[in-house]
């Protein structure tokens, strides 16, 4: 402390005008300051099917959990803000779904459970794939295709997978029953853990989601039923393509939950709520994060013939989950605006460092081409394009 | 629902009699045990299910009501809800749920009660379960088994009747087995669920109740039968006949009744669609000259176009003194009256007609 005042006292009455004095002097103000340790937030009340309880109204956050969701979102608006870039250079190809205006949504439910519990989504996954615990090198390697990605380039932006993290799935809905196996597995094993089950508005209407909800509820398997609303199924409104848009009220029989998905403290306490109900044996349950999506659909989309600018411009100004949170933390004291800048050079180094790496790393040896076939399999081979064309296959 | 309990305890008292007989006496040859492809089945899964708490099965009406066929008689009751699950009629629901439970670690076996009904669930065999672990750069394995009834039945009709050999047969990552005997059905079975990769097991509802000599090895809780090997069930030097599931038999009746005018036909049991096991199909080529294919499937794109495209691309093409032959289901979908469905199917006379032919006799 004494050592640190007379820092403060050099730096205050010092000389020196040489440039960095003054972030210098901001950096040992900055530690000399204090924040608060947390502070309390109204958050927005839940709509509710089928249940006596709901999510609390008040979370409370502190300064370290504040920085971490903070950092965490940034990471992943600038990792798909790069990865946009990267497609346009064409560096990137295929398909490319992007996330950002829902970082609330992966990291609110990160925070809600554990990492031993588990995760499945559909195809707009580098969040998730980020929150479950790859580093963004590897993810955008994955999508440059390049040896040093998650799946080694041959799975792509779709099919990225981490421990208790299943994809990145390429079929609409083919996902929700995988999820409700992923939940009778941890109910198989009695391990207390729960397997997060998400799909978008447009997959809400898919046939068999309709027949995993009968068997969830039937069998109470520990899953929740997550449905990211971002009020547009490709170029398709939720007006236009659902009888009814209660998506949390669409599991009839399971209890459902509407939550504020631009809100990461909404997205958490909710989730929190949701995974002690499974977790008691219970049963099932729906959440519907009502979120939105920056981008088009996908790369090949614009995203504008279906939706006006103004509308999401709209949304940018008012309900960004990143700006959301800054404000917060800074009217509260939580954290400063310098810090949080200074968070941001972090990521953007980061990201900059990792999409160096995705773009210098080599593809595949071509040797690749027929490896994972089987697992632990003796090795066999693969036929090529023609009959003389054979590659080696390991597992 | 007795004779079957008759029958499995006839299997346990023919497993002691042989054991004591080998210890006591050295000389005297035990009976012949028999075992019908149902048993073999119900005893490889009873088996497996003992060996191994991951193992599970899943299925419409496999547990309370014995299983449609009756494959998992007595499994319910030996192992309970949690291990023999009944589900609604739900197929891509719950071949979705059983495709995540074997990422999640757990070894389903999902039934089909007719592979006609996987249709409805193929996606999840395909792009969930055989394409993962391609996918994921080798990260996420799927050990899964998908068994049921496939190919044509007795008057069922064209939506019940269909085999999906080829199929399922076309795609890289899964495994597909097809069994004719008891013995084939209790060591593919076996093999398929302590294989860590997505199992195809296409059974016949007619061979269900065929009883079958049960080898002693078969007997061994430990009996596995290696999945891309074929077996030669019968010797011969003159022309080969190639087959899978049931009309494995048929061409054996071929043989005997072919064998009579002189012709020595080498009758070869697949036991495995995919990965094919073509080497064992090359050497009897080479040996014989001559070959014929014989599936309950459809011409098109099948097993059969699938083994003579093969014998055209390796060395035992330039051994053959013919073309190879097809002998096929019909071109159609499956008639009921039953004089149209008989000749929907490959009949005994077929293969010795294309036999002749094919030898020029």
């Amino acid at each position: 402390m004494r050592k640190m005042l007379a820092v403060v006292s050099r730096v205050l009455t010092g000389a020196s005008q040489k440039p960095g004095a003054a972030s210098e002097a901001g950096r040992v103000l900055l530690a000399a300051r204090n924040f608060a340790n947390d502070a309390s937030f109204d958050i927005k009340k839940c709509d509710v099917h089928r249940l006596e309880d709901e999510p609390p109204t008040t979370a409370v956050l502190t300064r370290e959990e504040g920085l971490k969701y903070y950092k965490i979102m940034q990471t992943v608006r600038r990792m798909e803000l790069k990865a946009d870039q990267l497609y346009k250079q064409k560096i990137i190809r295929g398909f490319c779904h992007l996330y950002d205006g829902q970082e609330a949504c992966c990291v609110g439910l990160e925070a809600g459970i554990n990492p031993t519990d588990h995760v499945i989504t559909a195809y707009r996954a580098h969040g998730f794939t980020y929150t479950r615990g790859l580093p963004v090198r590897e993810i955008l390697a994955e999508l440059t295709g390049r040896r040093g990605g998650c799946a080694k380039g041959k799975g792509g932006s779709m099919h990225m997978y981490a421990k208790n993290f299943y994809g990145g799935n390429g079929i609409v809905g083919a996902q929700v029953p995988l999820g409700a196996g992923i939940a009778l597995a941890c109910k198989y094993n009695e391990k207390d853990e729960i397997c997060l089950t998400l799909y978008g508005d447009g997959a809400a209407n898919q046939g068999q989601i309709f027949e995993t909800y009968n068997m969830a509820a039937l069998w109470k398997l520990p899953c929740i039923f997550i449905c990211e609303n971002n009020r547009y199924g490709m170029g398709t409104s939720v007006e236009r393509a659902a009888a009814s848009t209660d998506y949390y009220k669409r599991g009839d029989f399971i209890p459902g939950i509407r939550v504020d998905g631009m809100d990461v403290l909404c997205v958490r306490e909710a989730t929190k709520f949701a995974a002690a109900y499974c977790r008691s044996g219970k049963g099932p349950m729906l959440m519907e994060l009502q979120t939105y999506r920056y981008h088009g659909h996908s790369m090949s989309d614009p995203g504008v013939s279906y939706r006006t600018r103004e509308e999401i411009q709209e949304v940018r100004s008012k309900s960004d989950p990143i700006m959301l949170l800054k404000d917060r933390m800074v009217n509260n004291n939580l954290a400063s605006i310098e810090e949080l800048k200074e968070i941001d050079v972090e990521v953007r180094k980061e990201i900059e460092d990792a999409a160096q790496f995705a773009t210098a790393d080599p593809e595949p040896p071509l040797e690749e081409l027929g490896n994972h076939i089987y697992c632990r399999e003796p090795p066999f081979e693969v036929r090529g394009a023609n009959q003389w064309i054979k590659y080696k296959s390991v597992s | 629902m007795a004779a079957g309990l008759v029958r499995s305890g006839l299997a346990g008292c023919g497993q002691q009699v042989s054991r004591l007989l080998r210890r006591r006496f050295h000389r005297s040859a035990p009976a012949a045990l028999q075992v019908t492809v149902r048993d073999a089945l119900n005893q490889a899964m009873d088996e497996e299910l003992e060996r191994d708490e991951k193992v599970f099965l899943l299925g419409e009406e496999v547990a309370q009501y014995d299983g449609a066929y009756k494959v998992s008689r007595g499994l319910w009751k030996k192992y309970g809800d949690k291990r023999i699950i009944d589900t609604p009629i739900s197929e891509m629901g719950f071949a979705g749920i059983a495709v995540g439970a074997a990422m999640a670690g757990l070894r389903p076996i999902c039934e089909f009660m007719t592979f006609n009904f996987s249709m409805q669930a193929i996606d999840q065999v395909i792009n969930s379960a055989a394409k993962t672990y391609y996918m994921s750069g080798g990260l996420q394995p799927v050990p899964i088994v998908f068994r049921g009834p496939n190919g044509a039945s007795a008057g069922v009709a064209a939506q019940h009747s269909q085999c999906f050999a080829a199929w399922y047969g076309h795609c890289p990552g899964l495994k597909v087995v097809s069994p004719w005997s008891s013995e084939d059905s209790k060591g593919l079975m076996k093999s398929a669920v302590r294989d860590d990769n997505p199992v195809v097991v296409l059974e016949n509802e007619l061979m269900y109740g065929v009883p079958f000599e049960f080898p002693d090895e078969a007997q061994s809780k430990d009996f596995l039968i290696p999945i891309g090997k074929a077996k030669v069930e019968r010797e011969g030097t003159h022309i080969t006949l190639v087959s899978h599931s049931r009309p494995v038999g048929h061409c054996l009746e071929a043989a005997a009744i072919l064998s009579k005018e002189g012709v020595e036909c080498e009758v070869i049991n697949l036991r495995t669609i995919r990965p094919m096991d073509i080497e064992t199909i090359e050497l009897s080529v080479m040996k014989t000259n001559h070959l014929v294919t014989v599936e309950g499937g459809w011409p098109q794109f099948g097993v059969g176009a699938e083994i003579c495209a093969r014998i055209m691309e390796g060395p035992a093409f330039n051994f053959l003194d013919a073309p190879a032959v097809r002998v096929t289901g019909a071109d159609v979908p499956m008639p009921y009256a039953k004089i149209l469905e008989e000749n929907c199917i490959p009949q005994v006379k077929d293969i010795i007609f294309a036999a002749k032919k094919t030898l020029n006799i």
